[in-house]
């Protein structure tokens, strides 16, 4: 069955009159790791909340695994396992106590419950921990039992809210490695919300987010391919002069979009040297890649991911 | 069982395990009204004399059921303090997106701050015999008992709809105090509502907390006994009234939206 787990119509929603998420609509297929991808302030934890059925939209609907998230919340919640930004244990209870605590959210106990603690808590190396309070487990193995957490009750959709926040490289590598073999073992549709390209550049399919709009959506690999084999990047004093002059005077088409100006050349490599020698002093860089989910983001929404961060993080502070 | 009994039946027990393993909590709560009881009762011992034919023996013995509901308030607080942080992050979090029904949250938090705030109660009964006047039946017992579980989860709850509102744990502390303390300070619990001024009168008899207060007094010292309000039977069912009020708010509060983050 390729049915899908999540459907989004239309989706509009607003904190007060601020809208927070616009006519979103977006199809996500069962068993399918999903990739939420944008700057903070994006819309990604508002759209898991309201996937979660902690919110309700003002506007559109939301379907989970064929159930509404309004009319059916009961039944969303049922076939849902969400983990959110900070693990949701009890620092002061075992790591047993608290699988048992949530698993009394879900009705599950005595033996069965006990039976998939045990294989889930096997499956992730956690066993020699079971009786240590979680507070003692470093903030990989607590990421590892609050995945264990949204696992108990065998969803069928897990949603992870930037689940890698404050872990380092190394441990963060580790849950990814976990995720993938989570995907194949258990029919599992993971959807994942992440500010890193990274993260989002190893879903099968991600959506780009940017002030609440859908930017893009597609699988990482046919999304940048959809600009090129290759991205010629220059850096520039005057982009919009840059961007003029390369168009008029290369016959190839040429864009500013903030510092910088991408190049779209069939030959990106033959033409730089041409294009160095008729603007010598006004570029500052030249970059020739393989175009990544940054550059979809930059053609799209015309700035940084990050640079969109950064912008976020001043208004804040 | 559901899911239902069994989340409640879990946060109770939760609640019971970090009390156990946190013992700065027990002594936390019991030493503020314990200071309080020995400062007021010991420094007014002979300023105040109570009278009547009932009057306890002395103001420590008059303080004492004041003092007790006065814990049950502590314990309340404490324990439902939780709720601020893990409404946001957390476990609190994780129930809502569970398909158990949001009332087992609130009866859940509610009777594990009730089995604690009894718990607190029944060691400061410990107190009684150092106290004259006493005058203790079974029935008395089981009135005294029976407030003591009442004003538990009133207060526990009250605390859930506080904390559920509240942006931060300072926040609730605030309001918590701004809005108790009055009220228990109201309550007869420090002076005899005879004495008081007209004015006083009439608010510590619009005040719940005051037949709480009556109620435990005449548990204790007996139907009638100085200080009381209302008779046993009435203390008695406006203090079930006021849970039962309580418990209806918090089931209403957590049914709709969590307020925003």
């Amino acid at each position: 069955m390729s049915e899908a787990a999540v459907e989004i119509e239309a989706l509009t929603f607003r904190y007060g009159s601020r809208p927070a998420l616009q006519s979103l609509s977006l199809c996500i297929p069962s068993g399918c790791c999903f990739g939420l991808l944008g700057p903070n302030g994006s819309g990604k934890t508002t759209l898991m909340r309201l996937l979660a059925t902690l919110l309700q939209p003002a506007e559109g609907r939301l379907r989970v695994c064929g159930h509404d998230t309004v009319t059916a919340a009961e039944a969303v919640r049922r076939c849902l396992g969400v983990v959110f930004q900070q693990p949701a244990l009890d620092g002061d209870l075992t790591v047993e106590e608290n699988l048992r605590l949530h698993g009394a959210f879900y009705g599950l106990r005595g033996e069965p419950l006990r039976r998939r603690i045990d294989e889930l808590l096997t499956r992730f190396g956690l066993q020699e921990r079971r009786r240590e309070p979680v507070r003692r487990l470093s903030g990989g193995q607590q990421r590892r039992v609050d995945l264990i957490r949204g696992l108990l009750h065998r969803p069928r959709v897990l949603l992870l809210d930037e689940p890698t926040t404050g872990l380092d490289p190394l441990a963060r590598h580790a849950f990814w490695q976990t995720l993938r073999q989570l995907r194949q073992t258990d029919r599992l549709t993971l959807i994942v919300a992440t500010h890193l390209l990274e993260e989002a550049e190893l879903c099968d399919e991600v959506a780009l987010l940017d002030e609440g709009r859908l930017v893009a959506a597609g699988a990482p690999d046919a999304l940048a391919h959809a600009l090129g084999d290759e991205v010629l990047w220059l850096e520039a004093t005057e982009p919009e002069a840059v961007a003029a002059f390369v168009q008029t005077h290369f016959g190839v088409e040429a864009r500013a979009i903030g510092a910088a100006v991408r190049v779209a050349a069939p030959d990106a490599h033959a033409l730089l040297p041409r294009l160095y020698g008729a603007l010598g002093d006004r570029l500052r860089s030249a970059t020739v890649r393989r175009p990544t989910l940054e550059d979809v983001f930059l053609v799209h929404t015309g700035h940084h991911l990050h640079a969109a961060l950064e912008s976020t993080m001043a208004t804040v502070s | 069982m559901n899911a239902t009994l069994l989340t409640i039946r879990m946060l109770w027990w939760r609640e019971l395990v970090k009390f156990v393993r946190d013992r700065a909590r027990l002594f936390g709560a019991l030493a503020q009204p314990l200071g309080f009881w020995l400062l007021l009762g010991l420094g007014f011992h002979g300023s105040i004399r109570l009278a009547g034919p009932s009057a306890p023996g002395s103001y420590l013995a008059y303080l004492l059921p004041g003092i007790v509901v006065l814990t049950i308030l502590f314990t309340a607080i404490f324990s439902t303090m939780a709720i601020v942080e893990e409404r946001r992050s957390g476990l609190l979090q994780a129930a809502l997106v569970a398909p158990v029904p949001r009332t087992a949250l609130v009866l859940g938090y509610g009777l594990g701050g009730t089995t604690l705030a009894l718990l607190e109660a029944v060691l400061l009964l410990g107190l009684l015999p150092f106290v004259n006047g006493v005058h203790l039946t079974p029935s008395g017992l089981v009135l005294a008992l029976g407030v003591s579980v009442l004003t538990g989860l009133a207060f526990a709850v009250l605390g859930f709809v506080v904390a559920w509102h509240a942006a931060s744990t300072r926040g609730y502390h605030a309001v918590m105090n701004v809005a108790l303390l009055p009220l228990w300070a109201l309550s007869g619990a420090v002076f005899p509502i005879e004495g008081a001024a007209p004015v006083l009168q009439a608010l510590m008899r619009f005040n719940p907390v005051t037949y709480m207060v009556s109620a435990l007094r005449q548990g204790l010292f007996g139907p009638g006994a100085a200080g009381a309000v209302g008779t046993p039977a009435a203390c008695l069912f406006i203090t079930l009234l006021f849970t039962v009020a309580l418990v209806l708010l918090a089931v209403r509060t957590v049914r709709r939206p969590l307020p925003r983050a």
